[in-house]
């Protein structure tokens, strides 16, 4: 790590350098490079198999890269470790398909995303038994379920079942929120409200937001990263990515 | 820990406690103080057999703590059970003493026969009750550490690690097969005299047994029951549902099912312990693949994920086996295929849920009847009023 005195290094919460991952001989990533600021909202958009999952998933541990480097908070090496060490360094991610509890009651939800211990012995004897409700209550007013509390996930509307998964990623409380696919499925009025959610969250946390739907990107206002083929094609204002004859090219066919 | 979970348990887990109870209290005293020829008198054969049906429900309950609540269907845990009853068996075995055919004091008669000269090393301390019964935790305890610690952090999930955990109950039994292993071979271990000087064929040790399996029982599903109503179970629910969303949330899901699946062993080992002396054998078969499957379909029966319906499960299911392979010794075999079939079809959720959902639904209904009565009301008052 010689390059750990480079300035962008030092400033990013992520740093993605020369990543590869290849399955089967198909090259997901392509010496893909990126960088995420401390406290940053990111759109990262592309066509279908652009890479936009694989990236979350060398990111969270869950997929090894063939090669390169990802660093979180300027130091540590994220290619070597498993996905629960991952989470505690305060890495967060929301899936594409809403992946809440379905046998859990909203609060038990929370319960389980709170920021603690989190071994076996300390949930069989510790704190986490004795969380008060009024503990949870910020969380679920951030989120607007607090009404919906005793009820069980699997009873939740789709868009509720999508902002529970962001309330138990605010109860993780990371400091990088990866977010796949937020609104996909949503109605226009959940959508804004969606928007307005992660915008209040990007205060905070840093946020890198995988979507398809190019009005809800426009909407979160932030700098914009196109994927194409596994590694970067444009980069910047929404205005001029969503110009960029590249970019047009892919997403359109010629 | 366990007095919290007495008092924060649901009415099911009370009416279990209470039955428990009363079978612990009834049961004894109508074996010991109706005479023999009373229809009231509960033979001590009976006495036997009920608690051979409790060590299996003691069973089920360590079976559908792992399958019902982390999702681990384990088609070996006939093997801990197998494990517990050896070494409570080994015991047994050094009880008899010189009392043995070949009236070897030190050798069972077994080893005797096979011409061994000493006691092998697998057998020493088991003269001792207090280390026997520490081995009934400890033997299956390790193996299941040891088993699930590979399996589990290779990430072996759903089918596949059921078929591991039935070739290692398999592998167990041919090795038990083998008179070389020292554990009786084919014969197993048997004609045991006392425990703990007791004669183990007397009518007081028999509803001592028997007595000792209902508190192990009970103490069992408190045991489990804390653990599932814990943040602990919480998140093996969790697991159970969602396992790769638990890990990405930070929880180190093999080390969460890997204290599930020993203590559940460790528990079946207990099962097996209180079976041995009840029954009066133990040998190889006890590991037999079937054994294990058969502990599954109780759990589906009386429903997973509920912990009292494993039980009841276990008993109504060896009830029924018990009524068949004595009338129709025939079609037993089709009858538990039939059930595992019917339940599967007609109660996915087994017995337990499908009551508990259509009382839920009943009371639904006398909720909405009264409301709808009520609203009549109220409409008509201001009509009455004008």
């Amino acid at each position: 790590m010689s390059s750990v005195t480079s300035p962008e290094l030092t400033q990013s919460i992520l740093y993605l350098d020369g990543v590869s991952v290849s399955f089967d001989g198909f090259k997901a990533l392509n010496s893909l490079s990126m960088v995420i600021g401390h406290g940053e909202m990111r759109a990262i958009i592309g066509p279908n198999g652009a890479g936009k999952t694989t990236m979350m998933d060398v990111i969270t541990g869950k997929t090894r890269p063939d090669d390169g480097d990802v660093l979180f908070d300027g130091s540590v090496d994220l290619t070597r470790m498993d996905e629960a060490s991952i989470a505690e360094l305060g890495i967060g991610r929301k899936f594409q398909k809403p992946t809440v509890f379905e046998s859990h009651t909203v609060d038990d939800n929370i319960l389980l995303a709170m920021k603690g211990p989190r071994s076996a012995g300390s949930s069989l004897f510790g704190w986490r038994n004795r969380v008060r409700d009024d503990q949870k209550d910020q969380v679920l007013e951030t989120i607007g379920l607090k009404d919906h509390r005793k009820r069980l996930a699997a009873d939740l509307s789709h868009g509720q079942k999508q902002w529970l998964e962001i309330g138990m990623l605010l109860a993780q409380d990371p400091k990088l929120l990866l977010v796949d696919e937020p609104v996909a499925g949503m109605t226009d009025h959940e959508t804004e409200q969606t928007a307005a959610l992660l915008a209040s969250i990007a205060k905070t946390h840093a946020v890198v937001v995988v979507e398809h739907d190019m009005h809800f990107v426009r909407a979160l206002g932030c700098k914009v990263t196109c994927l194409h083929e596994g590694s970067v094609l444009a980069e910047g204002a929404i205005d001029a990515v969503s110009t960029n004859d590249r970019v047009v090219e892919v997403y359109l066919g010629r | 820990m366990i007095l919290r979970t007495i008092i924060d348990l649901d009415w099911r887990g009370r009416v279990f406690l209470l039955v428990l109870a009363a079978v612990a209290v009834l049961v004894p005293l109508l074996n010991l103080a109706v005479p023999a020829g009373s229809a009231f008198n509960v033979p001590t054969y009976l006495v036997s057999l009920l608690g051979k049906y409790l060590c299996y429900a003691l069973l089920a309950i360590a079976l559908d703590l792992v399958w019902g609540y982390c999702g681990i269907l384990s088609l070996g845990h006939g093997a801990f059970f197998a494990l517990g009853g050896y070494a409570m068996g080994m015991y047994l075995m050094r009880q008899i003493g010189p009392r043995g055919v070949y009236a070897n004091p030190v050798l069972p008669d077994f080893m005797v026969f096979l011409n061994m000269k000493e006691l092998p090393i697998t057998w020493w301390g088991f003269g001792h009750f207090p280390y026997a019964m520490l081995m009934v935790l400890v033997v299956p305890g390790l193996l299941a550490f040891v088993f699930g610690w590979f399996a589990f952090r290779s990430r072996v999930t759903g089918v596949y690690l059921s078929i591991i955990t039935q070739a290692m109950t398999y592998a167990l039994l041919l090795a038990f097969f083998r008179n070389d292993m020292g554990f009786g071979g084919n014969n197993g271990l048997t004609d045991f005299k006392d425990i703990l000087g007791f004669n183990i064929q007397a009518q007081s040790t028999r509803v001592a047994l028997f007595v000792a399996s209902v508190v192990a029982l009970a103490l069992g599903y408190l045991i489990a029951r804390a653990m599932v109503t814990s943040a602990y179970g919480k998140v093996l629910i969790a697991i159970r549902d969602a396992e790769s969303r638990a890990r990405f949330m930070g929880y180190r899901v093999e080390r969460y099912k890997l204290v599930a699946f020993t203590v559940s062993a460790c528990m079946a080992g207990v099962a097996g312990a209180l079976y041995v002396p009840q029954v009066g054998i133990i040998n190889p078969s006890e590991f037999a693949a079937a054994n294990s499957i058969e502990a599954v379909i109780w759990v589906a029966v009386g429903g997973r994920g509920t912990l009292v319906g494993a039980a009841l499960g276990a008993v109504l299911v060896n009830w029924a086996k018990t009524w068949l392979t004595g009338a129709f010794p025939e079609v037993w075999v089709f009858g538990l295929g039939a059930l595992f079939v019917l339940v599967t079809l007609f109660l996915p959720k087994g017995i337990i849920r499908t009551l508990s959902e259509w009382s839920a639904r009943r009371s639904d209904q006398r909720a909405a009847s009264a409301a709808a009565e009520a609203g009549i009301g109220a409409v008509q008052q201001p009509a009455g009023a004008e």
